[in-house]
């Protein structure tokens, strides 16, 4: 019985989405693809195939590694903003008005081109360990887009830390817990649950600034695509097979997410 | 300077655009058929779930191309498309989009009384628009406008990679001539956090007087 009312239900929600416009408007589009697909050349593909999943590979990563990072840097931020006190306060509000008042690009440039040609003046940075790093382009963008996403995070932190409810620190302090403790099981993942429909969109948002890491010479999908049309001279394909991979990607990042949110306790607050 | 200039003017007229393309899609979106929304269902999303830069370079390119294909399809000379007007153009389409979704919300949030009441006196939908719906929706709507604002303004930089002359590329430039990459990239970030932090003033002013007449935020909660 219940099986049969789920198919009904599922039946008559598509039939609901499956109205004649939305057919004649997805012929439309699959023409458009297939338009696409004979009358434009592809026959580049073969060639740049491996490329491009390395581009691909690499843009995925340096994702993972600067949310991730950028996150960890965020909670303190947010924290400081939310109960510190004014010292501690004041920098952190600071660092995220700066990052989030000039754009990325020229954080980007700033540290790879500023700091890039800074520090081949000093020999002893020249002589230590980390020179082999500091030679090459990605760890800045690595580096500038982990701020930029700790900057744009803390300030959601911040809201997400101010909005637990009193009463549930209270009751935990009652309890006889340590500050610690509080933090780490009442505190910080309450505020991570506020804060993670507003996490998928800065998430989607990080996405979209990674081909910018292209602008300093990191060899990402966008990279790629540009290389193409270079050896190539086309302007459109290698575009929107471009475009084509980054809606997939936000498509898969928001899938993923709301699978997250979907098993978290909806009660919150 | 000049490319600080360049800048706000393109930011400008980008928003200006994006706010006309914003309002027509919200109200497509809202009042139009089912195929108008539908259409205006797959702008948003295309434009909302592709990088800036991505789109930028594609409508950049083929935007100027296409226009002049088809002058020369009808008979005209091919023209030179400035870089400013382009970049507008492009900035503002992508505009459109972010805007579309904040006044569409903004809209929905106007009491429906409102606008009942409005249609009950037999006012024309022009004069709604103009009337009613607009001044209604501001104060809602003035938050996420600011932020595409903010972001209309850091945006330009991303028209430095299409090789169009404003603030980050004269800064890059002047980098490159001098060899102070440091303090030229510095003072591009300071001029920027500059626009930034004067606008958020402005705005904080704007929707203070956008919301005169009703209850104030704190009093509300």
């Amino acid at each position: 019985m219940a099986n049969e009312a789920a198919i009904i239900n599922v039946v008559a929600r598509t039939s609901l989405w499956l109205q004649p416009h939305r057919i004649v408007l997805i012929l439309i589009a699959l023409g458009l693809v297939l338009a696409a697909a004979f009358f434009m050349r592809w026959d580049w593909l073969p060639q740049y195939y491996e490329m491009g999943l390395i581009g691909i590979w690499r843009s995925l990563w340096i994702l993972a590694v600067t949310c991730i990072l950028g996150f960890l840097f965020a909670v303190p931020l947010g924290l400081a903003q939310a109960t510190g006190s004014f010292w501690f306060a004041a920098p952190a509000k600071a660092f995220c008005t700066i990052i989030r008042g000039t754009p990325l690009l020229i954080q980007l440039w700033l540290l790879y081109y500023g700091l890039g040609s800074l520090f081949p003046q000093y020999p002893w940075v020249r002589e230590s360990w980390m020179w082999p790093y500091l030679r090459q382009a990605w760890p800045y963008g690595v580096l500038a887009l982990t701020l930029s996403f700790a900057g744009y995070e803390g300030e959601v932190m911040r809201g997400a830390f101010a909005g637990v409810p009193k009463g549930q620190l209270e009751a935990a302090r009652a309890f006889g817990m340590s500050r610690w403790k509080i933090f780490r099981r009442i505190w910080l993942p309450q505020a991570f649950y506020r804060a993670l429909p507003t996490l998928t969109g800065e998430t989607v948002l990080q996405l979209k600034s990674t081909p910018l890491v292209a602008t300093i010479s990191v060899i990402d999908i966008f990279a790629v695509s540009s290389k193409v049309r270079q050896d190539t001279y086309l302007t459109y394909e290698p575009l929107l097979l471009l475009a084509l991979i980054y809606m997939t990607i936000t498509g898969i990042l928001v899938f993923a997410f709301s699978r997250i949110e979907a098993r978290i306790p909806n009660k919150i607050g | 300077m000049v490319g600080l200039l360049h800048s706000i003017e393109i930011a400008l007229g980008a928003t200006c655009l994006g706010l006309l393309i914003g309002t027509g899609g919200a109200y497509g979106k809202l009042y139009g058929g089912p195929v108008v929304r539908d259409l205006l269902g797959v702008y948003t999303t295309i434009v909302r779930a592709v990088p800036e830069l991505v789109l930028i370079l594609l409508l950049y390119y083929a935007g100027t191309d296409l226009i002049n294909q088809a002058l020369t399809a009808m008979g005209y000379q091919r023209v030179d498309i400035s870089g400013l007007a382009a970049g507008i153009a492009v900035l503002g389409f992508v505009q459109g989009a972010y805007s579309t979704e904040v006044i569409r919300g903004a809209i929905l949030a106007i009491p429906q009384g409102q606008i009942e009441a409005a249609r009950a006196y037999g006012m024309s939908p022009g004069l709604l628009l103009r009337r009613i719906t607009l001044p209604a929706m501001l104060p809602f709507a003035i938050p996420g406008l600011a932020n595409l604002w903010l972001i209309a303004t850091k945006d330009t930089a991303l028209l430095a990679v299409v090789g169009f002359y404003e603030l980050a590329l004269a800064t890059r430039q002047a980098a490159g001539v001098t060899k102070a990459y440091f303090t030229f990239f510095f003072a591009a970030a300071v001029l920027y956090l500059l626009l930034s932090l004067i606008s958020n003033f402005l705005i904080g002013r704007v929707e203070a007087w956008s919301r005169r007449g009703m209850p104030s935020l704190r009093e509300a909660r």
